[in-house]
């Protein structure tokens, strides 16, 4: 029992520290990215290539000024940004990061937890973040942090319909598991899911820009209509919450979608690349590659959101929920569909 | 299919949410005490481009918002409805798939009517 405690302490704490140095530089990537597209060279002061930029930036959000206006709800405007930062890092719960580890004879989950209902354990958590920005919004007690606020939730939960029924589809044509590791272990041998999930993978994948509120859906933060949206009131690390807890959903919904769509920790050959160095079921060898390769996709995937964000204009609010209601919710029930007749005549179900 | 959880399985969860916490906490605490504390009357004000702040933010805002909330909740637990049909897709085989699309398509008239009302017309 303490036995099990201490390794589920050790990878908590482990996939925690990941999540969080992720999110750092993906602040700085952002930025050298953004400078590339824009023919320019980016930070580069501190550090060489600016590498200890992240570092900076953190402390300087450490040295601000607390400002909590006397408007405000004291309790309720500390709590937004707390909510919304620990369920940006409770959702890296059920994510499996590579093959199990063989360690003194014992075989070890790179996983925090493997529990039956992942999906909706995904869906329930990222739900309750919506809270944190509702609750900070609201509880600033200004106009800007109030708009931006309402329209963030409402755009979140206009997008998580259509995301739920691309992930029913997605549950079917793996084989009928909640469990992202027996999803992620399903496209092992044969091939990933994104061969029977096209339509459904796009569906998702504009969900979930519109859910981590990057551009082109970045209207809650309409910097020219709103100032700062719903974290106009907000400074110094109540701030550095809202901004690093979005990064780290970034982070984590590419991490889904590698996993869930592009086979995760495995690829194409890998048994045959395995058997041809030699590395035995479970060796430390494995577990890395596994790993390695994950980390490349994940880190493609945050490539990609952050190439959309600077070369696609902002959305106009009528165009964003027209989009979410009007064409993804019929667009995903057509995928369901299309997912029912393609398992038809792959021979899972019979008339 | 996967096997049953037991209650052990949801401990781990237990544990992020508890190193998720202390991250929030300590950072909370850390930058209180790090940030100066040179409060003034106007600094504490709430933000309104520079031009004095004019009455409470907590004013009536659009219905429509409050309408996309309501449709939501109605069409999240029908999706919530049908994962246990994903998840015995095969044993349910095709009786599963045409009940599931009858509720469908029942949806789809609510869905219509919803449309028809113009419940989500935002342009006027």
């Amino acid at each position: 029992m303490i036995h099990l405690l201490i390794y589920k302490a050790v990878i908590c704490v482990a996939v925690f520290l990941l999540a969080l140095g992720v999110a750092a530089y993906a602040t700085l990537w952002e930025r050298k990215f953004a400078a590339f597209l824009q023919d320019r060279k980016g930070p580069n002061r501190a550090g060489k290539w600016g590498l200890l930029q992240p570092l900076a930036d953190g402390g300087k959000m450490f040295m601000k000024e607390e400002i909590i206006p006397n408007v405000s709800n004291r309790s309720l405007f500390i709590l937004g940004p707390s909510l919304f930062m620990v369920t940006a890092v409770m959702t890296s719960a059920v994510i499996p990061w590579g093959k199990p580890l063989m360690f003194h004879g014992k075989l070890y989950d790179l996983q925090i937890t493997d529990i039956n209902i992942g999906v909706i354990y995904l869906l329930g958590v990222v739900s309750i973040g919506v809270y944190g920005i509702m609750i900070g919004g609201w509880a600033s007690n200004n106009k800007f942090a109030l708009l931006g606020a309402v329209r963030a939730s409402s755009q979140m939960i206009s997008y998580e319909i259509a995301m739920g029924i691309a992930l029913i589809a997605l549950i079917i044509s793996s084989g009928g598991s909640l469990s992202l590791k027996d999803i992620i272990e399903g496209q092992d041998k044969g091939v990933c899911n994104f061969v029977w999930q096209p339509l459904g993978f796009l569906i998702f994948f504009i969900c979930a820009l519109a859910e981590t509120n990057r551009a082109p859906f970045d209207l809650p933060e309409c910097e020219t209509e709103l100032v700062g949206g719903y974290h106009t009131e907000y400074s110094s690390m109540k701030l550095g919450l809202f901004l690093f807890a979005e990064y780290i959903n970034m982070f984590i919904s590419s991490a889904i979608m590698a996993g869930f769509y592009f086979g995760g920790y495995n690829f194409p050959f890998a048994h045959e690349l395995y058997e041809a160095f030699g590395w035995a079921e479970g060796s430390f060898a494995i577990s890395l590659f596994g790993f390695g390769v994950y980390f490349i996709k994940i880190f493609l995937f945050i490539c990609l959101f952050m190439w959309i964000r600077w070369t696609l204009p902002r959305f106009r609010y009528d165009q964003l929920m027209n989009l979410g209601w009007k064409t993804l919710l019929p667009l995903s029930l057509f995928n369901l569909a299309l997912t029912v007749v393609v398992e038809y005549f792959r021979g899972t179900i019979h008339f | 299919m996967s096997t049953a959880s037991s209650p052990l399985d949801y401990l781990p969860i237990l544990l992020m949410f508890i190193v998720a916490l202390g991250f929030v906490v300590t950072t909370m605490v850390a930058s209180h005490w790090l940030g100066p504390k040179r409060k003034t009357k106007i600094k504490l004000d709430s933000f309104e481009c520079g031009i004095e702040s004019e009455g409470n933010a907590r004013m009536p805002f659009a219905i429509k918002y409050f309408l996309v909330a309501i449709i939501f909740v109605l069409f999240d637990i029908e999706v919530i409805f049908m994962y246990p049909w994903a998840v015995n897709f095969k044993e349910l085989g095709m009786f599963g798939v045409i009940e599931v699309f009858t509720f469908i398509i029942l949806l789809l008239v609510g869905f219509y009517y919803m449309l028809s009302k113009k419940a989500l017309k935002w342009e006027e």
